[in-house]
């Protein structure tokens, strides 16, 4: 191959977006085309420089727009290439139309989405916002707590994708700020065992393979379309989980490091539990440890697959918990949070039927303390003790005024 | 947990300080975290910036801290912004500044019974590096106040660092660190 391999220390202290970068060249992408965005700018930065600095073999397309970015990245799979990007909040929001075009189409492409607010008001900070407006689009979604996970999860993005027996786009979540900016230690993969892991990109399909003429993007009206999307949604929900456990498996015996689609941590005995995402999760991990110091037995769950949205794995994990609270980082803009909502759901046919209550918290970057967090399990405890939900059902954390709280 | 929080303008380097910072004592086995508030700020915009140090897997996200060192990198910073904000009773304080600990302290009456220590990374950045780039010799000064590594050691993985500077940078940064060691009180 011609490209030079980069030597890495064993353990790298690394931002999320730089881990990001570093795993995209590592899966050696051909073709990143992109429109730069706070605060995920960094990642295609980091693949450019790798690639004019021969680290990679392959071609970045400037664009004029995160809408053009993805329709890019649409062209290149379809001709054939392992191809990736990244985008943020408003770049987001103006791709969204293509995402669905991506996924319809069965490209296998990786989006970086560090996550950030909103506008308006105009914010760079990081809230899950602009991954809830993507979460009906057809993608598979991971999600990162830290950079390490935000470099493991490149690679899982890119062999599940890739697999013949899914070929849907993933997306790769991050914390804007939190974790993107964010350095830690960062336990790394050599070149070898990072390309290996992933492997030479197969195509299927491919519009560059002249032999076997193909059309990409056509049109279905009510003879074919509902077919396509009953599929799509048929192998969302029965071959990518799946997959995914598989790829974790292998990750696991390549790295050591070990995921699973539902994180629980210490899940066996608790009576109380958060369900969240992001770096909430691990700052609600070391709060529960400290809540069992204190005799309440608290326990965290947390979402390493927001879609398929795993279902049955969370109502295991939940099924002996008394009470639980979900933490929505994105405005729910008049209705309860999309955790809460997807959460009673999965706990309704439960016959031990847990109390369920919503916070929406962290909007525009505000802070998620572990105080906030302490009062939010001695709340639930309050509830289990009560016998009954103590609260209004949907309440906010952080936000400064009269306390706001609905249902 | 060790805990550092920077007060610095952004353009200053404190972010490029907190993760080298975070490299060095990355090396040694323990864990690090480095982050900072900036958002859009523009250049010359009063920024922190943050370090955790941990023997075991640093899990805590939240950006509330209570410091266990505070590092001023821009003079002014000590009365435009609290930069005892949030302090524990042992917050160790370094300061840049040309004046004395005892006339700093005088100018600043929330400074009064802290642990302050002063130094001019200022006017040795502009003396070594020639720039008023006040990160690498505030990082000499803390490897004195903490006793944390061998001056040595610190300097030479700062060399590995900053690797891919000119060596004339690198070797003015050097001088810097050890300058600002000297030189804190």
């Amino acid at each position: 191959m011609a490209f030079d391999k980069m030597e890495l220390r064993d353990i790298e202290v690394w931002d999320g977006n730089f881990a990001a970068a570093q795993a995209l060249r590592q899966c050696q992408i051909d073709v990143v085309a992109a429109y730069p965005i706070t605060p995920s700018t960094p990642i295609v930065e980091g693949y450019a420089k790798f690639l004019a600095d021969g680290y990679v073999e392959g071609e970045f397309v400037m664009v004029e727009s995160e809408h053009a970015a993805m329709s890019g990245c649409i062209g290149a799979a379809a001709a054939g290439g392992r191809v990736a990007t990244a985008t943020s909040s408003q770049g987001f929001a103006l791709m969204v139309e293509t995402l669905y075009q991506a996924s319809g189409m069965r490209l296998p492409i990786v989006l970086n989405v560090v996550n950030r607010a909103l506008a308006a008001p105009l914010n760079v900070n990081g809230d899950h916002s602009d991954m809830y407006l993507g979460r009906d689009s057809g993608w598979i979604q991971l999600d990162a707590y830290c950079p390490q996970d935000a470099y493991d999860l490149n690679f899982i993005a890119f062999k599940v994708s890739e697999d013949h027996e899914v070929r849907l786009p993933c997306m790769v979540h991050q914390d804007g700020f939190m974790t993107s900016h964010t350095a830690q230690g960062v336990k790394t993969l050599t070149d070898d065992q990072g390309y290996g892991f992933v492997g030479d990109f197969k195509p299927m399909n491919d519009m560059l393979d002249f032999e076997h003429p193909v059309t990409h993007g056509v049109q279905t009206e009510e003879d074919w379309h509902f077919e396509h999307k009953a599929r799509q949604h048929n192998d969302l929900m029965t071959k990518v989980l799946p997959k995914i456990q598989a790829a974790f498996d292998d990750f696991e015996k390549l790295s050591g490091r070990k995921y699973s689609i539902v994180e629980k941590y210490d899940m066996d005995d608790a009576d109380v539990a958060v369900v969240c995402m992001g770096t909430s999760v691990e700052t609600a991990r070391e709060v529960a440890t400290e809540m069992r110091a204190k005799g309440i037995k608290a326990g965290v769950v947390g979402l390493r697959v927001v879609r398929p949205f795993p279902f049955m794995q969370l109502q295991e994990a939940l099924k002996g918990a008394k009470a639980i609270a979900t933490l929505d980082r994105s405005s729910p803009n008049g209705a309860p949070g999309m955790l809460f909502n997807e959460m009673a759901g999965c706990l309704y046919n439960l016959e031990t039927r847990p109390m369920l209550c919503g916070k929406v918290y962290g909007l525009g970057g505000r802070d998620l303390t572990k105080k906030h967090l302490v009062d939010l399990f001695t709340e639930l405890q309050a509830n289990v003790d009560a016998g009954k939900i103590t609260t209004p059902l949907q309440q906010f954390i952080g936000v400064r005024g009269p306390k706001l709280s609905f249902l | 947990m060790l805990e550092i929080r920077w007060h610095s303008r952004a353009g200053q380097g404190a972010v490029t300080g907190a993760k080298g910072l975070a490299d060095v004592i990355s090396t040694t086995g323990k864990h690090v975290q480095a982050f900072a508030f900036y958002g859009s700020a523009k250049r010359g915009a009063a920024m922190t910036a943050y370090n955790r140090v941990n023997d075991q897997m640093i899990m805590n996200h939240e950006k509330y801290m209570e410091p266990d060192f505070v590092f001023v990198i821009d003079p002014a910073l000590v009365y435009t912004s609290d930069v005892t904000i949030n302090h524990k009773e042992n917050t160790v304080y370094i300061i840049t500044t040309h004046m004395s600990t005892q006339e700093l302290v005088a100018s600043q009456p929330k400074l009064a019974d802290k642990k302050v220590y002063t130094v001019d990374c200022i006017k040795i950045a502009q003396e070594t590096i020639g720039k008023a780039i006040p990160n690498t010799p505030m990082l000499g000064a803390f490897m004195k106040v903490s006793k944390m590594y061998d001056i040595e050691f610190f300097k030479e993985s700062m060399v590995r660092i900053l690797g891919k500077l000119p060596q004339k940078i690198i070797d003015a940064n050097m001088i810097a660190i050890q300058r600002a060691y000297d030189e804190v009180k």
